[in-house]
């Protein structure tokens, strides 16, 4: 119904100046007491867990701390103390970080971490991405694989299954994902091919990888492959390893870029095609950097399983750091203390898994400005 | 049925439509299309939604595949020879309702990416050639933005440059301004209606019927499949043949 020349709406018309929003202020015990206790059940888990910590962490800082012995060649005084005994680090550490890697050879093994963890810290520095950076990064795979296969330059031989310790897992982790992302990837198209044969290839391939664990799979590849290999033939166990992390780490990495690649609206495709883009041109340009925006948080998942997941070559007999460490802790004199060796173990796992996430929080930051 | 033929029947078509036919599954989306656009007409497709306006000018650069009949193209007709269907395209450029700018790349390299990877033209030229289009779309100063940092307005003249890039022969519009905002419609009719003085071929699926009025040389209307009618404006207008393009007019026409 219309309203009659000359009347007025009754419903009242005003807007007022710019001010800015109202500060909630709010002293410290009023915060104490919105967030802890607040009504009889809150009151009740905050003691609860008060209680818990009353009774658990004074006695983990007398073990851990303040009864702990820091430095001793003498496993008696260990002994003799009542609380942590962190001295197996620096008696067993090189035993630890470098297995069954020859002993006179371990400053190869630093260069080798000191290459890959230089160059993964430099690479987080998004100033310094281009080609430049992709250069040094194939330019250290090769000084590591100098320096680790040894054999030129005067340097001794070193046979694969000697390699151990950090630079054998820092290694298999950093193949796992330099051959696993692309074969993922490639794997996630062919799943998505209009060709049957292809699609039919990629799906098997992924449904039977996905369907088994990883340590069958490894056993598949250090036990029953050399098998089915001509006589004669053989690949070592390092490298049948290696392959098989890969391809494990591709089934995943692919389901995780199938689910990116669901995500990008047709109209892109079609947008590529009328301005003549061919089929690699499209995926390369315009598809995969807008689904590798979009897997970034779930594919770092997947990256840093796949670094944990390197402690699992240990079963097949390869010596990686956790496997170093239980064969460190072997010495009777020292075998006690394996809580302590494996808790600084932990601390090396944990740092650089941290540090893999909070990377890819910031790129995610990065990726989200330019949007 | 009236006349589907261009208006302009002494030129040589560019696009044509003979006897087309398609079907989503059962559904029969395109009823028996005949259309002729001459080099340098402007031709407008409305009618109401799910007519196949769009359908039939996605069948133009085959990002939809006829079934029946024939779309000859600059002389070359549509069939499933990739080469056919690329050669198409690079007379072909299309702009689409969502943009469909490339949200990861800047502006610049939203407009030379075409050129430069299907063409080969040297990257230069190519941002020289940007720079200029985006000049004359109004927006010089927004080259190296992400699309996202822009209004939707802006953003669909970033569009119209990207299909000028590759200095098509006819452009495709899809319902160009139905995803802006009434303010910013104007400043992609303005740009089109310029493109349209300049000679570009056009064909345009839109319901501004005051941009076909003024910049038309043939009016579609399109209902459940079929080319109900096909005039030039003054006539479509103001005097329909069919009773339903009537009443389509009766209700975009305010």
């Amino acid at each position: 119904m219309s309203t009659a020349p000359g009347c007025v709406s009754r419903a009242v018309v005003t807007s007022g100046p710019r001010r800015p929003p109202p500060q909630r202020a709010d002293s410290a015990m009023a915060w104490l007491k919105r967030n802890f206790f607040d009504g009889i059940g809150n009151m009740l888990i905050t003691f609860g867990l008060l209680w818990v910590l009353f009774e658990t962490v004074p006695n983990l800082v007398r073990w851990a701390v303040l009864n702990a012995v820091w430095y001793t060649p003498n496993a008696e005084v260990c002994h003799a103390a009542a609380g942590a005994c962190w001295a197996i680090v620096p008696e067993k550490y090189r035993v630890m970080l470098f297995g069954t890697f020859p002993y006179e050879e371990h400053w190869r093994g630093v260069i080798v971490i000191a290459i890959v963890l230089g160059l993964s810290v430099i690479s987080t520095v998004r100033r310094l991405w281009s080609y430049w950076l992709f250069v040094a990064w194939i330019a250290a795979m090769a000084v590591v694989f100098v320096l680790m296969f040894g054999g030129v330059f005067g340097l001794k031989p070193i046979e694969t299954h000697e390699w151990g310790g950090l630079p054998l897992t820092l290694i298999m982790f950093v193949g796992t994902v330099v051959g696993g992302l692309p074969a993922g990837v490639m794997l996630a198209l062919g799943r998505r091919s209009t060709m049957p044969v292809i699609r039919a290839l990629c799906v098997g391939f992924i449904e039977i990888i996905r369907g088994l664990p990883l340590v069958t799979i490894l056993f598949m590849a250090s036990l029953m492959f050399p098998l089915f290999l001509p006589e004669g033939m053989t690949i070592d166990k390092f490298m049948r390893a290696q392959i098989a992390m890969a391809i494990f780490f591709a089934a995943y990495a692919a389901e995780v870029v199938r689910g990116g690649l669901q995500a990008i609206p047709r109209g892109q495709y079609e947008a590529a095609d009328t301005i003549g883009l061919n089929y690699w041109q499209k995926t390369t340009r315009i598809v995969l950097p807008q689904v590798m925006r979009i897997v970034l948080p779930s594919m770092m998942n997947e990256i840093i399983r796949a670094f944990k997941n390197t402690t699992f070559i240990g079963i097949i007999g390869l010596f990686d750091v956790l496997r170093a460490t239980s064969t460190a802790i072997q010495d009777p004199t020292w075998v006690r203390y394996s809580i302590e060796a494996y808790l600084s173990i932990f601390v090396l796992y944990f740092v650089l898994c941290f540090a893999m996430s909070k990377y890819s929080e910031r790129v995610e930051c990065d990726l989200a400005v330019r949007r | 049925m009236a006349n589907p033929n261009g208006s302009d029947n002494g030129r040589e078509p560019i696009i044509e439509f003979r006897g087309v036919h398609k079907w989503y599954g059962d559904f029969h989306v395109l009823r028996n299309i005949n259309l002729a656009v001459g080099r340098g007409e402007k031709v407008v497709i409305c009618g109401p939604s799910g007519s196949g306006k769009s359908t039939a000018i996605r069948c133009v650069n085959r990002l939809e595949e006829h079934q029946e009949g024939d779309i000859v193209v600059n002389g070359i007709e549509l069939t499933p020879d990739v080469r056919r269907i690329e050669a198409v395209r690079r007379t072909v450029g299309m702009v689409f309702q969502n943009f469909n700018l490339f949200p990861h790349l800047s502006v610049m390299d939203n407009l030379t990416l075409g050129p430069v990877l299907a063409q080969g033209v040297a990257k230069r030229d190519a941002e020289e050639q940007a720079a200029e289009l985006l000049r004359r779309v109004r927006i010089p100063d927004q080259a190296l933005k992400f699309p996202g940092q822009l209004s939707g307005g802006q953003q669909q003249r970033v569009a119209i440059a990207r299909a000028l890039m590759l200095r098509p022969e006819v452009i495709l519009f899809d319902e160009p301004t139905s995803a802006l905002d009434p303010e910013m419609i104007h400043e992609v009719l303005d740009v089109m209606t310029e493109l349209a003085q300049a000679g570009m071929t056009m064909i345009c699926v839109t319901h501004e019927m005051g941009f076909a009025r003024k910049v038309a040389d043939l009016v579609v209307f399109m209902d459940a499949g079929e080319i109900v009618e096909a005039a030039p404006p003054e006539q479509f207008f103001e005097a329909p043949t069919s009773e339903r393009t009537r009443l389509f007019l009766s209700q975009v026409i305010h």
